[in-house]
């Protein structure tokens, strides 16, 4: 029992590795899929996207060969939709309102159409947006995730010169260092981010840390609004004993240098055991396997109808070899020579909780000895709690408050994303920094025209 | 077990089914494999004037996806010399004594080129003779063609030419580029021709490619008008066969189908409106001589199902049922009825009749499905919001009569009712 990095050979990596979504082969293929879109009016996978992207209308623009057309639609609700194309968890969102899930049917590929589209304008760098001209205000932007980046593009297209201050060395923020490997490459990563720069008035400065490289008081005085998009930080503690064995990790670091490092290079167990089931779980379990590890234990206190993770995440697992244990909770890590040897689980139940609630679950008092020499831990990222209480933002066990404009309790100062609603989806941090954007638009006095048709609703009035 | 054997001016075929004078009629080798394939007969491709075709003949229309809804050729008659088109007539019947051998004709325009070329192609043994008077693209140039069917007192003079020299059954096949059929097809009539068969190619321009700017086909940079046919084509095609049923002269003649026929539904259709065996090309350009199983299968299911024993149980069953819109009845009336439980929440029925009919769907916002209902009052039963639901029978229309009576506009009128008040 050992960590071992280089256990597999390059031709194994790269194949563990490859893009988990082939993308249609040529433009006969995409319009064949186009063509199964029956053009659903009010459609309910638009209402299923958090940044209600018209589906119907790019699916369409591509059935017509108007893929120009088609990008502008998404990046229109979505400049990441790109990046979203690859790891929205479609399943429980547009693909999974589909109209044709009621008959039974497939629903249409819509991510994959998607990324038909974007693909193609981030490859071929199409400027599908300009720039006003700048207004000579000027916002700082913390974080260049998704959030960030959002809210970037759109002040900078109403004319805004941002400044965005980023931690790390490249953009992107989790879309970048947070995701399995097998759903977005590095090299996407960074193509993404060039094109939403392309549009130009945004100057990013990498390396930058808020709280010790740049400030906020600094930020609040140099600039004439602030948008926080800082994400959130590392996995909670478990709070058992064992914890800090060499050998325990954190899903967040874990995923971190795979997507930073050779995959030679990334050490994992011969037995893992990940904690958690959540999609970073998933991806933590997968990516261990794919980097050699014999065995990987998914263990999760609750059951399959309370996971966090989508089925189809599930399956990817599963696909991958990683075994689950449902209802078991880590109860203690023993170690021999200061390493993890074993994970000692409760082995819970549900407590019939009343309905509509969620069922919380208890210990039997039986208990499950898993032999294991690497722990990842995925329950869940914490908010920076330290850093919003320092600069006295109003928050909920770190998760700044904002009003119905996203901005804080420091007047000028917005927030969105993670650091907001305590980690979700990147396509809702994508929305956040939208609305951040037009909440601070708002604040500083511009008018956003508009750059989409005006669309009335006479029922709407 | 159906009687599919059809029997047309005399001439037997095991099927109602017959290749159309097309390019797969063109050659022996073509030929003897749809005969292998099952079909029950062939129109030679059309003999007579010299012409020699250009490369790049045909072109399509696309439509959702699918590919070839209609399709276009600028291709003239047959261009191989026409001894070898008559040995290979002759090796055919040969071969297949048990097939209609039907061969097309387009002479040049002189009793003289027409007698000799009757005399030839008689030798052959052939069964028939189809007279071309309808080819839409450049045999027109020479006042052949279309240009002959486009004119009734020509298209006479030609089949009395035909007629006078014929010795086997007459077919006239028409253009549809006129106005109305009926006046060169009852020329024909009079003029002796023992049978009719319509629709030639309607003269088109496909599309153009958004490249070049070039019209389709492209020919060295220059396009012509081509002659349209395939699927696209049957709804005209069934209007101009209907005219010539309810005719009074025409409908005394034969009429054999043609135009856009892709399944046995569509030749069951041609042949409820009077049509006693169908002519099939597009059809088999873009899939082949097999289709003939299903055409055969599928014509004889749906006999069996409805009773009928052989084809003349049938043919010309529908066309009483056309008559002319004054005689229709006001008091029927339909609404739309939608099926909660089929329904997919889709709102095209909805937005259908919002934006271009009679805002008679109420929707009822939700998330993320929405549910859609038929505000009756409103609905005035034009059966889009059915034709645009896509799932089946989801959408019905429900009959709820005015009155109970017949009762037709010129009554309506004559009796002053009131008319739509919004």
């Amino acid at each position: 029992m050992a960590i071992l990095d280089n256990r597999l050979s390059q031709e194994s990596y790269s194949s563990n590795f490859q893009d988990i979504h082939p993308p249609f082969e040529n433009y006969t293929a995409a319009a064949v899929e186009a063509n199964r879109c029956i053009f659903c009016y009010d459609a309910p996978c638009v209402k299923s996207c958090p940044t209600s992207i018209d589906v119907p209308k790019f699916i369409k623009q591509i059935s017509t060969e108007n893929i120009k057309g088609s990008a502008h639609t998404i990046f229109s609700s979505n400049i990441m939709g790109g990046g979203c194309s690859k790891v929205c968890p479609v399943e429980k969102l547009c693909e999974g309102a589909c109209v044709y899930n009621l008959l039974e049917e497939e629903p249409i590929q819509i991510a994959r159409l998607q990324r038909y589209s974007t693909d193609r304008a981030i490859q071929e760098k199409w400027p599908l947006f300009t720039r006003k001209p700048s207004s000579g205000k000027k916002v700082a932007v913390v974080g260049a995730g998704p959030a960030g980046l959002s809210c970037a593009h759109m002040l900078s297209r109403e004319g805004v010169d941002v400044t965005i201050f980023e931690k790390e060395q490249k953009g992107g923020g989790l879309m970048t260092y947070g995701i399995a490997a097998y759903k977005v490459t590095p090299e996407f990563c960074q193509d993404e981010v060039d094109y939403i720069l392309s549009l130009g008035g945004i100057d990013i400065r990498y390396g930058m840390t808020l709280g010790s490289d740049v400030h906020l008081h600094d930020l609040e005085e140099n600039f004439d609004a602030v948008f926080l998009g800082i994400g959130v930080g590392l996995t909670r503690k478990l709070g058992i004993p064992g914890e800090d064995l060499i050998g325990v990790a954190d899903a967040i670091n874990f995923i971190y240098d795979i997507r930073t490092k050779p995959f030679e290079k990334i050490a994992v167990g011969n037995k893992v055991a990940v904690i958690g089931m959540g999609m970073t779980a998933i991806d933590a379990a997968t990516q261990a396997k794919r980097l050699g590890a014999e065995e990987v234990t998914l263990v999760y206190r609750r059951t399959l109808d309370e996971m966090p993770c989508t089925e189809v995440e599930l399956n990817i697992a599963k696909l991958d070899g990683c075994k689950i244990i449902w209802l078991a909770s880590p109860k203690e890590i023993t170690g021999v020579d200061g390493k993890v040897s074993s994970l000692l689980c409760d082995v819970m139940v549900l407590n019939s909780a009343t309905p509509g609630e969620r069922k919380s679950p208890e210990p039997t008092g039986q208990i499950i000895q898993l032999d294991v020499d690497m722990i990842i831990k995925a329950t869940g990222q914490l908010p920076f709690e330290k850093l919003v209480d320092e600069n006295e933002f109003l928050n909920t066990n770190g998760k700044i408050l904002i009003d119905d404009q996203q901005e804080t309790s420091i007047a000028s100062i917005f927030a969105g994303g993670d650091c907001v609603n305590g980690g979700k989806e990147v396509v809702d941090a994508v929305q956040a920094g939208k609305d951040a954007a037009a909440g601070i638009l708002n604040y500083l006095k511009i008018i956003p025209l508009p750059t989409e048709p005006l669309i009335i609703n006479p029922l709407k009035l | 077990m159906a009687d599919l054997s059809s029997y047309f001016l005399g001439i037997k075929s095991p099927n109602p089914f017959w290749l159309a004078s097309a390019p797969p009629t063109d050659k022996k080798i073509n030929v003897l494999r749809a005969l292998e394939a099952g079909w029950g007969g062939v129109v030679w491709k059309t003999l007579g004037s010299q012409v020699k075709n250009v490369s790049s003949r045909y072109s399509s229309v696309n439509f959702n996806g699918g590919k070839v809804m209609g399709f276009s050729n600028i291709e003239l008659i047959s261009d191989r010399p026409l001894q070898i088109n008559l040995d290979e007539i002759r090796e055919v019947l040969r071969l297949f004594p048990d097939r209609a051998m039907i061969v097309s004709l387009m002479a040049d325009n002189s009793r003289e080129s027409w007698h000799e070329l009757i005399k030839k192609v008689e030798d052959t043994g052939a069964h028939g003779l189809e007279l071309n008077f309808g080819c839409p693209h450049g045999m027109t140039e020479r006042g052949m063609g279309a240009s002959v069917g486009q004119d009734p007192e020509i298209a006479r003079m030609v089949v009395e030419w035909v007629m006078e020299c014929a010795t086997i059954p007459v077919i006239t096949k028409l253009t549809p580029n006129v106005h109305s059929v009926v006046p060169t097809g009852k020329a024909v009539v009079e003029a002796g021709t023992n049978a009719l068969s319509l629709i030639n190619t309607i003269q088109s321009v496909t599309g153009i490619d958004l490249d070049t700017l070039v019209p389709n086909p492209n020919v060295a940079g220059k396009s012509v008008f081509g002659g349209y046919c395939g699927p696209a084509v049957k709804p005209i095609a069934l209007k101009f066969l209907t005219t010539l049923g309810q005719d009074p002269t025409t409908k005394n003649v034969p009429i054999s189908g043609i135009g856009g026929v892709n399944s046995w539904k569509d030749a069951v259709e041609f042949m409820l409106l009077g049509a006693t065996n169908v002519q099939i090309c597009t059809a088999v350009m873009t899939r082949g001589f097999r289709i003939i199983e299903d055409l055969c299968e599928g014509l004889n299911n749906w006999m069996d199902e409805k009773g009928f024993v052989k084809a003349t149980d049938f043919i010309g069953k529908s066309l009483p049922t056309m008559i002319n819109w004054e005689e229709l009845d006001i008091n029927y009336h339909i609404v739309a009825n939608i099926n909660q439980d089929k329904c997919i929440h889709c709102g095209l029925c909805y937005i259908a009749c919002e934006d271009t009919a009679h805002q008679a769907i109420n929707l009822l916002y939700g998330t993320p499905y929405n549910t859609y209902s038929i505000n009756e009052p409103e609905c005035v039963g034009c059966n889009l919001c059915s034709l645009v639901c896509p799932v089946d029978n989801c959408i019905t229309m429900v009959e709820q009569r005015k009155g109970d009576e017949y009762l037709n506009w010129k009554e309506f009128q004559k009796r002053g009712l009131p008319l739509n008040d919004h």
